[in-house]
């Protein structure tokens, strides 16, 4: 059982405060992602469980024990780094073997794990090279070799992927978590991307300027963040924000865009929306996906308008446009066939059952 | 690669000489050599001429007038003080660069380890027994080692110790001039050393504590291993150099007491330039190029093993 627990966990580089307070329960054998942009401490958070960093206040317990002083290496961790930090003058072996060896494992034992390790991540044959002789994608998997034999309590990942070309990338996420549904350990990753975020976790960590922003579920984040910060980050193409204001004629709710365009606001959010009428400011954030081409047939809380479109992006199995309200650039997201052109006039359906009201003087989902 | 020739339109249907010497000074391989000539130059003039000279200085008579072949090796081999010169060259230098190495390792760890701000001047405060020409800082070392007016005679007759002959006694002497040595050249050491701790990657030592690695296993599993080629060369240079050490020696013990302090360089000045016999010196100090490339054959090999590993 290893369950990691944050508890107000504080990092001060002298004066500057790199994470200011966080909380975080991760549970055993769960599969945590820390996300955020450069800077927002999800690193420093990482370092700090595995014992590379002091914390400056707060505690962290592994497995029910408080670990503050406790050295690394007694912490019963394993750590991938971001340029994979192996030995370049030992074989792979060697190297997944070192923790063991200076541990006094028995030398069957050892042999017996790195080749349970290396049949797992399928680098038995090349055991015997070295370091310099592996393509990125093989010292990556070596990396999480030297992690998994150790089996420890924990395994940290430290943006493992981002020295990768993006398409072995991919194909090394989809290899992470096939190694973790083998090899079950709580497992606390760390990456700016939010793809691999999504895609990798049990529960998502966003975090931002040292704080975290939100914890949850992969959909639930996407679904309903409760920050803007959250609603902006998930998601590619990011959700557009436009400024709004909120209108209330016989008992409905609209959201007032520009002069010539408002929105109706679906009947299910108007109690919650109300008390925000008259606001001003008020941003309406609707994901690119939920803006698409007018459909054939009717649909419910669809709502058309016309733009101009400024610049459409055709990738294939979708063409993203571009057009301006009230000088706010807005990117929708339509099929290829429904005749997008650049400069053309385009009539369009925003999905408002998925829209989310956002007050931009707290960052706040409302 | 060298000589791909660089392509030119026009030289294919030049006429004769002038077209192919135009073509001759395209190749990349002639700018090389005509980019490296000066170069050359100077290392014919000032290496070359010099080592054929001395070769050729080696197979005459002491009065240069006759050519006697080996006759001048033959006498070295015969002679005692000759032997005891390769025994001292060969314990001056080894130990000496073992201590350098060592002392330059110790103290490129406390330098690597003071905070960034403070460690420029650490450093510049280290170089200097390096930086002053080694004639002059042993002149004082000169005066530290004086048996009657010292200052460590004085600081040992202060704990009631008796004043040490520090050159007048064959031990003493030997260990003087292998002590100023290294306090000339553990510098070097350091600030070779220094530079290649930095470029160790922190993370092998973040990956080496979370493998359960203590303090000294990092140092044996991880920093000799990524340094091992620069102390390999670092090593080797500096052997070169202390084995053909002239100065301190010269200016300590100018070879004293009785021959036991002197090494190739020196005992080749003393034969050849005080004693008269140049081809005798020349001879003698001949001596040292086989057994310094022995040594550099070693090292280098290794390194190239190393080389294809890192």
């Amino acid at each position: 059982m290893a369950q990691v627990t944050l508890r107000k966990v504080v990092k001060m580089y002298d004066e500057t405060p790199a994470v200011r307070g966080i909380d975080l329960d991760i549970a055993d054998k769960e599969f945590i992602v820390l996300v955020g942009p450069s800077g927002c401490g999800k690193s420093t958070t990482l370092r700090m469980i595995a014992g590379l960093e002091e914390i400056t206040g707060g505690e962290i317990a592994i497995g029910g024990d408080v670990v503050n002083d406790v050295p690394p290496k007694d912490r019963d961790i394993a750590m991938v780094f971001q340029n994979y930090a192996l030995y370049p003058h030992m074989s792979v072996f060697e190297n997944m073997s070192f923790g063991l060896r200076l541990k006094k494992v028995a030398r069957d034992e050892i042999r017996r794990r790195v080749n349970d390790a290396a049949r797992i991540l399928d680098i038995t044959e090349l055991l015997e090279r070295k370091p310099k002789q592996l393509s990125g994608g093989q010292r990556q998997r070596v990396a999480m070799g030297r992690a998994i034999v150790r089996d420890p309590k924990v395994f940290l990942f430290d943006e493992p992927l981002s020295n990768l070309d993006a398409k072995l990338r991919v194909q090394m996420r989809t290899e992470i978590k096939k190694v973790h549904q083998k090899v079950r350990t709580t497992t606390v990753y760390v990456t700016h991307d939010q793809i691999e975020a999504m895609t990798l976790a049990d529960r998502v960590v966003v975090m931002n300027g040292g704080v975290i922003e939100q914890v949850g579920a992969p959909n639930d984040l996407y679904h309903t963040p409760q920050t803007k910060f959250v609603a902006g980050f998930i998601g590619s193409p990011a959700m557009n924000f436009i400024a709004c204001r909120l209108e209330e004629a016989a008992g409905a709710l609209r959201a007032r865009l520009s002069d010539t365009l408002s929105l109706p606001v679906p009947a299910s959010r108007t109690a919650r929306y109300k008390p925000h009428v008259g606001k001003s400011s008020l941003l309406v954030g609707l994901r690119p996906e939920h803006i698409r081409e007018e459909p054939r047939h009717p649909e419910p809380d669809l709502h058309l308008f016309e733009v101009m479109l400024d610049v459409t992006e055709p990738m294939g199995m979708e063409t993203l446009v571009y057009f301006t309200i009230e000088g706010t650039e807005i990117c929708g997201r339509v099929n290829p066939n429904a005749g997008a052109a650049d400069g053309a006039k385009m009539r369009l359906a925003a999905e408002l059952a998925n829209m989310h009201l956002i007050d931009d003087s707290t960052g706040k989902v409302l | 690669m060298a000589d791909i020739a660089v392509p030119r339109a026009g030289t294919a249907v030049g006429a004769g000489g002038r077209a192919s010497l135009h073509r001759l000074m395209q190749r990349k391989s002639t700018i090389a050599f005509l980019m490296a000539l000066p170069l050359i130059l100077v290392i014919s003039l000032l290496v070359a001429y010099p080592a054929f000279y001395s070769i050729y200085l080696a197979t005459l008579n002491k009065s240069m007038e006759r050519f006697v072949g080996l006759g001048n090796f033959s006498f070295l081999f015969g002679r005692e003080t000759f032997w005891l010169v390769v025994k001292q060259s060969c314990i001056f230098a080894i130990t000496a660069v073992i201590f350098k190495a060592l002392i330059g390792f110790v103290v490129a760890h406390f330098v690597h380890n003071i905070p960034a701000k403070g460690q420029r001047k650490w450093r510049g405060m280290l170089l200097v027994p390096w930086v002053i020409p080694p004639a002059m800082s042993t002149l004082a070392w000169l005066w530290l080692f004086d048996p009657s007016y010292s200052a460590f005679n004085w600081i040992l007759a202060i704990f009631g110790i008796d004043p040490v002959p520090w050159t007048g006694n064959a031990h003493w002497a030997r260990f003087a001039v292998i002590l100023v040595n290294i306090w000339v050249g553990a510098p070097f050491f350091m600030i070779m050393y220094l530079a290649a701790l930095k470029s160790v990657p922190e993370q092998l030592y973040e990956a080496a504590a979370i493998d359960g690695a203590t303090w000294w296993q990092r140092i044996w599993y991880v920093t000799l291993p990524m340094m091992r080629n620069i102390i390999a060369i670092t090593a080797l240079f500096s052997l070169i150099v202390t084995f053909a050490n002239f100065d301190i020696v010269r200016v300590l013990t100018a070879g004293g007491p009785l021959d036991y302090t002197h090494i190739f360089a020196t005992w080749a000045f003393r034969v050849g330039i005080e004693s008269g016999d140049i081809p005798l010196g020349a001879s003698v100090s001949l001596f040292m190029v086989p057994i310094l490339a022995v040594a550099a054959w070693f090292i280098l090999r290794d390194i190239n093993q190393r080389g294809n590993e890192a």
